[in-house]
């Protein structure tokens, strides 16, 4: 038997491997200096993220299969690991404004975040399902405790549980599904399936059958109805700053291996993809956003809405050509930016009260209150239920238009009629903004500088991707699919 | 020796023993045990693959599988004590703080 020495390429690995270095060292600095306070360790984190994003734009544009092909880098998985560091990097930031867990180790919570950060980053660029498996669980071990950071409190505790339950249950899927592809093929490379196999009854029945669960695992990751019922729970119940991590990154990431399991490997070929991803779209969408009109509390109505984004974001899926990648990778820049913004302005309110003052009546006459938090909640509201000119109405401009591209009009047409629909209900929390009068004196504490910058930068983001949208589509460029 | 159809079988039985498990109990206890169940299955058919294929990665997939179900029922268990600590009950149908 040969053992051939697999390639080991640093250049490849080194973001992850500056966040790695980040997170343990994160981890054990308050063990030594204890009075390493939440500046420091942020500021440590800060260093962490930036090292990695300048690592990352180091790496070559030509697509690197290191590690004996279990790692592969191609600007698919380049361009997504700029928007899952962007993520972390936005809530690092307005987590420092949490001032009010006395017993949070910010420590371990700094560390908790980079390492489902590395989790995502791996899972966003493999073919290996073992990798994938590994990456995957990395981030979602370290989501479910994160969720539950403030143990302290019942609901921060029983979000965690659901959410570990209903994980753990969709991970079973994914494994399953998992087994029964590699039985039908013999490898566990995603993108190798399939090939030189001339499939009989029983082989395509096995790939079938691995395929759809492994589907129904990474669409609980992903949150699209029918399997979305633990979001608006764990959203609500986790810290402000992890929901905003989760709506955004757990997407990123899920939604990117989504089109590398129907766009890149062989097994998108013979599975009729265009139907259930339009039902999925459909049903997405519309569900999120019927649900989200009837929020009293504002967090849940952000839970609902992210389920209704990952809707649109099906639309940009099922065109599946190259366009409608880009338009996909698009949207999840904007949609981080968007809603961590609008997650760091829901924080910051929860501040100055224990029991998290969320709900819609609570907001009244913030605009006169605290001008600078209102105008960026009103913008990332603006922007999130797509109106021009902010970046929101790009994005989904450009997934609708990639669907239209491939004539699905009809999907299209109830993709807008939603999308004018929630405005409903982001304009709500806009109307209580700057329209009514505040019931009771608002005393809000001074925001901190993190949340100030987090802030500063999402809406910065939010507002010039809406009016140089060409800023991001160049990078976004060099994706594309195999012709079929 | 056993023929793979069986290994299958038996495979695709405690899945859906797991599956059922974690839809109808209500004990976070016995649905973590289901969970279990779930990736046991996963498990006996990659071990029963890999044979049939002569190939070692599926068998090397299964000691993954079981450190990172470890390392989920470690912090399975930690969650599940905690919320005992704060709600004396591990019943989901009792824990309904979060509801809207």
């Amino acid at each position: 038997m040969t053992f051939t020495q697999p390639t080991i390429d640093l250049t490849a690995v080194s973001p992850l491997l500056a966040l790695l270095a980040t997170a343990i060292f994160l981890l054990l600095l308050p063990l030594f200096f204890r009075s390493a306070g939440r500046a420091l360790l942020a500021f440590v984190a800060v260093i962490g993220l930036l090292i990695s994003g300048v690592c990352l734009f180091r790496i070559p544009v030509v697509p690197i299969s290191g590690f004996d092909r279990l790692l592969l880098l191609d600007p698919l998985a380049i361009a997504v690991h700029g928007a899952l560091l962007l993520a972390a990097l936005l809530t690092l930031l307005i987590s420092l404004n949490r001032v009010e867990d006395e017993y949070l180790n910010y420590g371990e919570y700094f560390s908790l975040l980079l390492f489902s950060l590395i989790g995502m980053m791996i899972v966003t660029s493999t073919w290996n399902l073992l990798v994938l498996f590994l990456g995957l669980e990395l981030f979602s071990i370290a989501l479910y405790t994160l969720a539950g950071i403030r143990k302290m409190r019942a609901d921060s505790v029983e979000a965690s549980l659901k959410y570990l339950l209903l994980g753990a249950f969709a991970s079973g899927f994914l494994l399953y599904g998992m087994a029964l592809l590699y039985g039908a093929s013999g490898t566990l490379q995603l993108n190798e399936m399939m090939l030189g196999i001339e499939a009989d009854a029983s082989t395509l029945a096995l790939i079938y059958a691995g395929v759809i669960l492994l589907f129904i695992g990474l669409a609980f990751k992903a949150a699209l109805v029918p399997f979305h019922m633990w979001t608006p729970d764990v959203y609500e119940g986790s810290a402000t700053p992890v929901s905003a991590f989760m709506s955004t990154a757990t997407k990123a990431a899920a939604f990117i291996v989504l089109i590398r399991l129907l766009a890149h490997s062989e097994l998108a070929i013979r599975f009729p993809w265009p139907q259930l991803l339009i039902v999925l779209a459909v049903l997405t969408m519309t569900v999120g956003n019927l649900l989200a009109i009837h929020q009293k509390n504002v967090k849940r109505m952000l839970a609902y809405s992210s389920i209704s984004h990952a809707g649109y974001l099906l639309v940009g899926l099922t065109a599946a050509s190259s366009s409608g990648d880009q338009a996909v990778l698009f949207y999840l820049f904007v949609y981080t930016a968007m809603n961590i913004g609008a997650f760091g302005v829901l924080s910051h309110m929860g501040v100055s009260n224990a029991d998290e003052r969320v709900d819609f009546e609570s907001y009244r006459g913030m605009g006169y209150r605290s001008p600078f938090a209102a105008l960026c909640l009103a913008v990332f509201m603006f922007s999130l239920s797509g109106l021009p000119p902010f970046s929101g109405f790009i994005g989904k401009l450009y997934l609708f238009s990639a669907a239209v591209e491939k004539g699905y009009v009809a999907l299209v047409v109830i993709a807008v009629l939603n999308s004018v629909a929630s405005v409903y209900y982001y304009m709500r929390l806009v109307v209580n903004l700057y329209m009514r009068d505040p019931a009771e004196e608002l005393s809000l504490p001074r925001a901190n500088a993190g949340l100030k910058a987090a802030l500063f930068i999402a809406l910065l983001l939010t507002v010039l991707w809406g009016i140089y949208p060409s800023l991001l589509t160049d990078l976004l460029a060099g994706i594309s699919r195999p012709l079929p | 020796m056993v023929p793979l159809p069986y290994y299958l079988t038996l495979a695709a039985v405690l899945f859906v023993i797991g599956v059922i498990g974690v839809l109808i109990r209500r004990n976070a206890l016995v649905i973590f045990m289901s969970i279990e169940l779930m990736l046991n299955a996963a498990n006996l058919t990659f071990v029963a693959f890999a044979q049939e294929w002569r190939a070692l990665d599926g068998q090397i997939f299964v000691f993954f599988i079981m450190t990172v179900a470890a390392a989920e029922v470690a912090v399975g268990l930690a969650v599940i004590i905690s919320l005992f600590r704060l709600r004396k009950t591990v019943h989901v149908d009792d824990i309904h703080l979060l509801r809207g």
